[in-house]
């Protein structure tokens, strides 16, 4: 029997289909084309996602859009720099915040922790992340904000009369502003950042490990020496993955971030913005026109850049995995 | 690959004392009696686990500036053995050491030892050669980086020093700066050596260090062998009887015994003598057959 | 060769006393290592807080609101919730902490989350029942058809593209091509199929790595029977992955089911919906609930959004808690 070695079908395509045609085999005929037509669906859709918001953001599109920081819908004048500045800024900081967090926690977890602490490591992970978006906009804004708003108030004052310091913390004059959904978003995509650095670190061979701890290294040494290294390329796809997350956020944003009409392209983190996703959740459903259009290309940059950033970063991950099997 | 015949010392030379009396103070440098200095004491050790026993009733005594080898079959316990030598166990979790293992007389396992300490003093080779991804050169400076060294004319003695040591200077001494992992499968097991010279230990352990090399290479290192035994004291698990008949000055034979009750696999040591006799007219049955290829 | 040679002083600095408990290593190497260490359990009580905070904030505030009423009656609107936060006793009712001293029931007609809680179960099952079995489907082309083939090795990294798609970029879709282009009504139905795009490729990259785990000898082994590969898959490979697949698909539907942004646009937002549109009429959920509630700032908005917020918790940790059981005992066997 030719058909008895499955790996043998799967492996030549053709073969199947040949066999198929000449039995004309129903059932497997039939299975075989619905479970390819579902893989195709993902394409499908994903190019649907595409056209379909393309199309409809088509009529905002100018050079204008892209390069303009102006954003006044009643004048028809839509530029976006300054919703992208918001979002690039609040991920900065969720970045900045969450990776040495999920650095430390991921290292814990694989090299120092004893199994039974590792799988309470990974329940209080797999909770936060289980923490729906509207939940920590419900928290940061009904418990967070008032004390926040004393919080960066008191900021505000005391770093008044540092040179670079009050610009990035000016007067703080409420609670909901870029550094409060920064953190919030921090804690947001710690648990993917995690979740990752912990996939990474664990393909650090034992081997590597021993072989440094061997030499009488420390076990800090050691993940200096050695697991950082090895890990380089994996994390950077980890804080990749999480930028996409980040900027991506919609709810937790919309409600945190104070929400401004024409966000200002600033470096003052306690000042009130808006984010790309928050404008549209804001604004979409009482929009028209170009303005809706506007609205809708907003959505299409986002999805462009962190579709970018999750190539690339797939693509660090591949390259970094393919090295690694090729060192070992 | 020789035979061997000349590679064989019949008894245990005096070990060479003239370089160890610069370094220490204590009684161990007086002349080697005919057996030489007793490096470590092995005393009815076991190793569990998860409270499961892996192996057991080990008793050996390793002697300075020999060359030691465990054999046995696949599964009978002797790399778990070698790595309690350097406390390599301690990163498995669940591994718990019974018995003693003195290192001139003091407990390895003791509460006020440490670890790192141990694994200064006691270097180790593995199985599979390790260099890390770095350079030649960061890769054997990383231990004496380690132990302070930061002069770059003192590393660059230490290194040339501990590659001459284990024979790969020659091939290396033009690409210091090209990545460890170009070399050859040999040549990384070398490399590895070198880097465990580096730091200077007294003993150094190997865990199967030419299983994963050709023949051609496998001699080399066992020549180095028979050169840094001068130097130091050597531990090697090895599956392969030829080279423990080559190179070794004793021989430890582990096996397994089955548990009929359980089902259980614990190994055990059978013989522990000097090569030359295990191989010719070994006290047990169950090395003799081991030995003579009838079993494993 | 030259190791015999007479020792430099690098070799002295490098020689150690043969007592082990002879300390040679300087003490800041190892109280690097130790600050280290703190600084690795610091990091992951720093990440315990917050989610220590959300909880029990949640549980501490929304606990005392959720009642089975709370859980089937109406949602004010925003005019109602405005008037009854005017009217004391009705105040007075739903604040716990008044609820000593005036315990008299009050023939009111009682704020809750009731339509949310439907409105969230159906457009999440709908969601589910669009996006699991394709998903799966998808799976078992990628893994059992597929393989390494170009198309497999594209449509495999064009899903973990999909999977990085921001959420409300779904919902933009769904409202532009079925709302707009297509001209059906905002509907639970339109909501779900958003969130379905959304969890689409979580269930397809969950479903691959499950059906990757279970072992060649079994498929081999059907076919040596004689089973072509449709049979092998449906009778021998799903049956040996289930465990794996519903777990994969409960984390999907669980995070589809806390998710705002797709529904915004998409369900309409609508209360009081009649019980026999609840599929294609409009609709809303609890996680828009609180989100309009928090928007919207009438008094009453905080009880309900905290209510809403506890039960959504609720469903979303019972359903990562059966798929968590579910995959331990999948990976146990």
């Amino acid at each position: 029997m030719t058909a008895v070695n499955l790996n043998d079908l799967d492996s030549s395509t053709s073969l199947v289909e040949g066999l198929d045609s000449t039995k004309g085999s129903g059932p497997d005929k039939v299975f075989r084309w619905a479970a390819f037509g579902a893989g195709l669906m993902v394409l499908v859709i994903l190019a649907l996602i595409t056209i379909t918001t393309a199309q409809a953001a088509w009529p905002a599109f100018s050079v204008e859009y892209f390069t303009s920081a102006t954003w006044i819908p009643s004048a028809q004048e839509f530029g976006m720099l300054g919703f992208l500045w918001a979002t690039l800024l609040i991920s900065f900081i969720g970045i900045l915040l969450a990776v040495p967090v999920a650095v430390g926690i991921a290292l814990f977890a694989t090299e120092v922790a004893p199994r039974r602490l590792r799988r309470s490591i990974t329940t209080v992970m797999d909770l936060l992340a289980a923490i729906p978006s509207v939940v920590f906009g419900l928290v940061g804004f009904y418990v967070l904000r008032a004390p926040a708003q004393d919080l960066f108030r008191w900021l505000g004052d005391v770093c008044a009369g540092i040179p670079i310091l009050n610009r990035i913390f000016g007067e703080g004059s409420s609670g909901t502003s870029i550094l409060m959904a920064g953190i919030v978003l921090s804690i947001m995509i710690l648990p993917i950042i995690t979740s990752i650095s912990r996939e990474v670190f664990d393909t650090v061979p034992r081997n590597d490990k021993e072989g440094a701890l061997a030499l009488g290294a420390t076990r800090s040494e050691m993940i200096n020496g050695v697991v950082i290294p090895h890990s380089l390329g994996g994390l950077t796809g980890a804080v990749m993955l999480g930028l996409g997350r980040a900027m991506g956020e919609t709810i937790a944003v919309t409600l945190l971030i104070g929400g401004v009409s024409n966000p200002p392209i600033t470096i003052d983190v306690l000042s009130a913005s808006d984010a790309m996703p928050s404008a549209i959740a804001r604004y979409l459903s009482e929009s028209a026109g170009t303005y809706r259009a506007a609205l809708i290309g907003l959505g299409v940059t986002l999805f462009i850049i962190t579709m970018i950033i999750n190539v690339l970063s797939r693509k660090v991950v591949g390259v970094f995995d393919r090295r690694i099997k090729g060192a070992a | 690959m020789n035979p061997m015949t000349d590679e064989e010392t019949p008894v245990p030379q005096p070990a060479p004392t003239q370089f160890s009396d610069l370094a220490h103070e204590t009684a161990e440098d007086h002349p080697a009696p005919v057996a030489g200095t007793t490096v470590f004491d092995v005393t009815d050790l076991s190793v569990l686990y998860s409270g499961f026993r892996a192996v057991k009733d080990v008793n050996i005594d390793i002697t300075e500036h020999e060359i030691t080898a465990f054999i046995g079959p696949s599964g009978c316990g002797k790399t778990t053995v070698l790595r309690c030598f350097n406390r390599m166990n301690d990163l498995i979790e669940g591994a718990a050491v019974e018995g003693s293992l003195k290192y001139h007389g003091v407990d390895l396992y003791e509460k006020d030892v440490n670890p790192v300490e141990v694994r200064r003093r006691i270097g180790m080779v593995f199985q599979k050669p390790n260099p890390f991804p770095k350079s030649i050169f960061e890769n054997v400076a990383y231990g004496p980086k380690l132990a302070g060294i930061k002069k770059k004319s003192e590393l660059d003695e230490i290194v040339e020093k501990a590659l001459r040591g284990a024979a790969i200077w020659d091939e290396v001494k033009d690409r210091l700066n090209k990545s460890g992992l170009g070399l050859s499968g040999g040549q990384q097991q070398r490399l590895c050596i070198a880097r465990a010279l580096a730091v200077n230990p007294e003993v150094i352990l190997m865990d199967e260090p030419c299983s994963a090399l050709d023949p051609i290479a496998t001699g080399r290192i066992e020549d180095l062998m028979e050169e840094i035994k001068q130097d130091y004291t050597i531990i090697i698990v090895t599956h392969n009887m030829q080279q423990a008949a080559r190179v070794s000055d004793r021989c430890a034979f582990f096996t397994t015994e089955v548990n009929p009750d359980s089902d259980q696999r614990t190994g055990t040591l059978v013989e522990f003598d000097a090569t030359e006799k295990m191989f010719s007219n070994p006290s047990d049955e169950r090395t003799e057959n081991y030995v003579t290829g009838r079993f494993g | 060769m030259t190791a015999t040679q007479t020792r430099s002083s690098v070799d002295e600095r490098l020689k150690v006393p043969r007592d082990v408990r002879v300390s040679t290593i300087k003490g800041s190497r190892f109280r690097r290592n130790r600050i280290a260490t703190i600084g690795m359990v610091a990091a992951f009580v720093l990440a315990a807080i917050p989610l220590l905070f959300v909880i029990g904030n949640v549980v501490v505030k929304g606990l005392p609101v959720v009642t089975t009423k709370f859980l089937v009656s109406d949602i004010p609107n925003n005019a109602a919730a405005t008037e009854l936060s005017s009217d004391c006793d009705t105040l007075r009712k739903y604040d716990p902490t008044a609820e000593g001293d005036d315990a008299a029931p009050v023939e009111k007609p009682q704020p809750g989350m009731g339509r949310a809680v439907v409105g969230t179960l159906i457009t999440t099952a709908l969601a589910a029942l669009f996006a699991i079995p394709l998903g799966i489907l998808a799976a078992i082309y990628l893994n059992e058809y597929g393989k390494q083939s170009r198309l497999a090795r594209f449509i495999r990294f064009m899903t973990d593209v999909m999977t990085g798609v921001p959420s409300i970029v779904m919902g933009i879709f769904i409202y532009e091509l079925w709302i707009v282009r297509f001209g059906f009504p905002r509907s639970a139905l339109a909501a779900s199929l958003a969130l379905a795009c959304l969890m689409l490729p979580i269930v397809v990259r969950s479903s691959e790595e499950m059906l990757k785990l279970v072992p060649n000898t079994l498929r081999e082994a059907s076919a040596g029977l004689g089973s072509r590969t449709w049979k092998t898959t449906l009778k021998v490979v799903l049956p040996a992955a289930l465990p794996g697949l519903v777990s994969g698909s409960m984390l999907a539907v669980a995070r589809a089911a806390g998710e705002t942004a797709p529904v915004l646009f998409t369900i309409g937002a609508i209360n009081k919906v009649a019980a026999a549109k609840t599929i294609t009429g409009q609709s809303t959920t609890l996680s828009l609930q609180i989100y309009n509630m928090i928007t919207n700032g009438g008094k009453l908005s905080p009880q309900m959004a905290w209510g809403a917020a506890f039960t959504l918790i609720a469903i979303v940790l019972i359903l990562t808690t059966i798929a968590r059981t579910v995959s331990a005992r999948f990976v146990a066997r």
